[in-house]
């Protein structure tokens, strides 16, 4: 069986041979570089009074000058007064949606008289460039990687993609007010997993420019083509003091480690119809989230019942239909299935993956129509069971 | 080989034979192709042409005759339209899926198999098994409970279980007809009857979720260790290979850590409500 690892696997401890200076004008050199490779680059901009992730035709589109106002249940796009190009956090949508995409055509089979034969789609052919991503994007990268390439049946679509797909990270300097990184170890600066990655520093002025360090011989390769200056002692420091200053200006916590023993303990507590009381089972948190992986098929025919499909699509457990079996459905409470979901993401991970299935990048709550708080969740549970212990 | 091929996108395979068994039950028999025999216990995904697709335990070990060999059920569109297919028509197969039963900690032991309803499908293997290499293993002990008389399986092979000196086969129903003259009760209620030494024996249950409870803690009750107890589960499947998450019960993943699993590993689990 072939090698399923891709090259920029985050687990693989990244030895940083140096650091760059790239002026923030000669950013569109960096796109244009990648493009060159043959990579299509996708990253952040502005639409729809919101910043998504698309296709970059150039570093024109990216969000500069913009910002993000985020808390539970709440987005709202705002200008800076700088012209930060990362000066916002991740919005709702994630780079799982170009690693693992919401709906993938498997195969399709055709009727031949009696018989009938499949023909098996080849994963699409892709080279993507990630164009800014986050520490904790980074490391939810990583999660997927261990479901999707290193089980016993490695996915094939996502190794395709993954094989070619060229990292560029950008470091927070700002949290959102829903992040929690720093808590979950995985910001707010890229520290593996990235072929290049960016620290903005000053960018109010003439002095706007990006350190760039390098995590990859192929990321080493196309900053060489940019002829870039070694970044001075006192760039690495500025940009290491930027993540202390976001690290400490972040406003929520998980204990992720009192969380793996609590959720499992508490799984007969009344909080969970407390929850219930609230969660919509609309499974915005599940399509938002980085790391959540879980998918359903659709199998289709045509009109003449000749020619059928088999599509792939993300899926999520908040759904009544996701634990259907024959006449019932095993969680059939919001209770039950609020439960399912988080003791899984905090706590179920660990022993099918090794680690916390959440990077703390705060997508289900920003993104929870009434504003369902992971962090808060865990806290009550803690609480309550501190008061009550079983 | 690549991994994949054989696992996403089914290999179609042609119905050899098909046997009745139930007003709702069919065995097929399939020529195996590319698809290996697999062991008792594991299980294939069954793709009948357009509809979709259902988990199906192998219920034959008839690997030395490369067939395959599945009973079916029929209780929704993907299971109805498998269970109606005739000899010649052409089944989408991918698979063997899943950790099967423990036959090789079998050996030399006592066996004790508890089955309800379709539960007996996936167990009849290991009695295949066990029969064919008979002196391998210690006694064979049988209970199958079946809702009717009308609704048991494999009825002429029932017969010759029944009447053979390598095993010790009970059957019992809820209800019984007026031809019935066996055992009518719980199959838990056989099994207490049961004389066999615990801690010399290694039991297989298969069958609705509250009969196996009730049978692994009737045998911990009378000694036996949680790991030598063993049971197969069942879940909402979608692609069998541990990718699509809706298997998923408790950390565990029933396609790929089970289906079959030591009652020790999940008998907490197995007291949740909706997990
Ligand atoms: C490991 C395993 C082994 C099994 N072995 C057998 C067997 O040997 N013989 C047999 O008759 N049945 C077996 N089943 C049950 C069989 O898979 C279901 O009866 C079948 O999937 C029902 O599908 P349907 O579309 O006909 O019914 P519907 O109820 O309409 O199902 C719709 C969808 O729900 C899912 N689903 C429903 N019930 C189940 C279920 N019990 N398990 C998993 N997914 C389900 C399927 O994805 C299906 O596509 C097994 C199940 C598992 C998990
Ligand atoms: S659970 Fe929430 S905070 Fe954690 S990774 Fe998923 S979306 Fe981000
Ligand atoms: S927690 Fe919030 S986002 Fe998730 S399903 Fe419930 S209401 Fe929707």
């Amino acid at each position: 069986m072939a090698d399923a690892s891709p090259p920029t696997s985050p687990d693989a401890a990244t030895e940083i041979a140096a650091a760059f200076v790239l002026p923030a004008a000669r950013l569109a050199d960096l796109v244009t570089a990648l493009r060159m490779e043959g990579y299509a680059v996708h990253g952040p901009m502005v639409r729809d009074a919101a910043i998504v992730l698309g296709p970059l035709a150039d570093a024109v589109a990216l969000p500069h000058g913009w910002t993000t106002r985020q808390s539970p249940g709440g987005y709202r796009l705002e200008r800076r007064t700088d012209a930060a190009v990362f000066g916002f956090t991740h919005g709702a949508d994630s780079w799982k949606k170009l690693l693992h995409p919401p709906r993938v055509r498997l195969w399709s089979a055709e009727r031949q008289g009696a018989d009938f034969v499949v023909h098996e789609d080849a994963p699409a052919p892709a080279k993507l460039a990630l164009f800014g991503v986050r520490g904790c994007d980074l490391r939810a990268i990583a999660a997927q990687d261990k479901v999707l390439l290193h089980g016993p049946y490695p996915d094939a679509e996502y190794a395709a993609r993954r094989a070619e797909a060229f990292i560029v990270a950008a470091d927070c300097a700002e949290p959102s007010g829903t992040c929690f990184c720093v808590s979950m170890g995985t910001g707010p600066s890229a520290r593996a997993g990235f072929d290049l990655a960016l620290a903005e520093l000053d960018p109010h002025g003439d002095a706007h420019r990006f350190l760039v360090r390098i995590g990859s011989p192929r990321g080493g390769a196309v900053a060489a083509q940019l002829d870039l200056a070694p970044a001075a002692g006192a760039d690495i420091a500025a940009a290491a003091a930027l993540a202390d200053i976001a690290a400490a200006n972040m406003g929520r916590a998980m204990d992720k480690d009192a969380a793996r023993a609590l959720l499992p303990a508490q799984r007969e507590s009344a909080h969970w119809q407390d929850v219930a009381q609230r969660c919509l089972t609309c499974a915005n948190c599940t399509m938002v989230c980085p790391t959540c992986f879980c998918t359903t098929v659709e199998d289709t025919s045509d009109l003449s019942g000749d020619i059928a499909e088999r599509w792939r699509q993300w899926d999520s457990c908040f759904t009544f239909e996701f634990s259907h079996v024959v006449g019932a459905t095993v969680r059939e409470s919001a209770s039950a299935r609020y439960r399912h979901w988080i003791t899984h993401k905090l706590s179920a991970w660990y022993e099918q993956f090794g680690e916390s299935g959440c990077v703390g990048c705060g997508r289900c709550i920003t993104w929870c129509p009434v504003g369902i708080d992971i962090t808060a969740e865990v806290a009550a549970l803690q609480d309550l069971s501190q008061r009550d212990p079983r | 080989m690549s991994a994949l091929p054989t696992r996403l996108a089914p290999v179609p395979l042609r119905v050899l034979a098909t046997t009745p068994e139930t007003a709702d039950s069919t065995t097929l028999v399939l020529e195996s192709g590319a698809i290996q025999p697999g062991a008792p216990g594991q299980f294939n995904m069954l793709y009948p042409f357009g509809l979709g697709e259902a988990a199906i335990s192998i219920s034959a070990d008839d690997a030395a005759a490369r067939r395959l060999v599945h009973t079916v059920r029929g209780v929704g569109p993907v299971s109805a339209a498998i269970a109606a297919l005739r000899p010649g028509d052409v089944l989408g197969v991918r698979g063997p899926f899943g950790v099967g039963w423990p036959m090789r900690q079998a050996r030399g032991r006592t066996i004790v198999l508890v089955a309800g309803g379709i539960g007996l499908a996936p167990l009849r293997p290991v009695i295949h098994a066990v029969l064919r290499e008979r002196a391998a293993y210690g006694r064979l002990l049988v209970f199958y409970g079946a809702r009717t008389p009308r609704e048991r399986l494999f009825v002429p092979e029932l017969a010759g279980w029944e009447a053979s000196a390598d095993l010790e086969f009970v059957t019992t129903v809820d209800s019984g007809d007026a031809n019935w003259g066996g055992h009518v009760g719980f199959v838990t209620a056989l099994l207490a009857q049961a004389r066999f030494d615990p801690a010399r024996t290694i039991a297989m249950t298969c069958g609705p979720e509250i009969m196996m409870r009730a049978v692994a803690n009737h045998l911990r009750e009378r000694g036996m260790a949680a790991e030598d107890i063993h049971v197969s589960m069942e879940r909402n499947m979608k692609c069998a290979a541990g990718l699509c998450g809706h298997c998923q019960f408790g950390p565990l993943f029933i396609c790929k850590d089970g289906p079959v699993f030591p009652y020790g590993r999940i008998a907490e689990l197995m007291t949740v409500r909706e997990i």
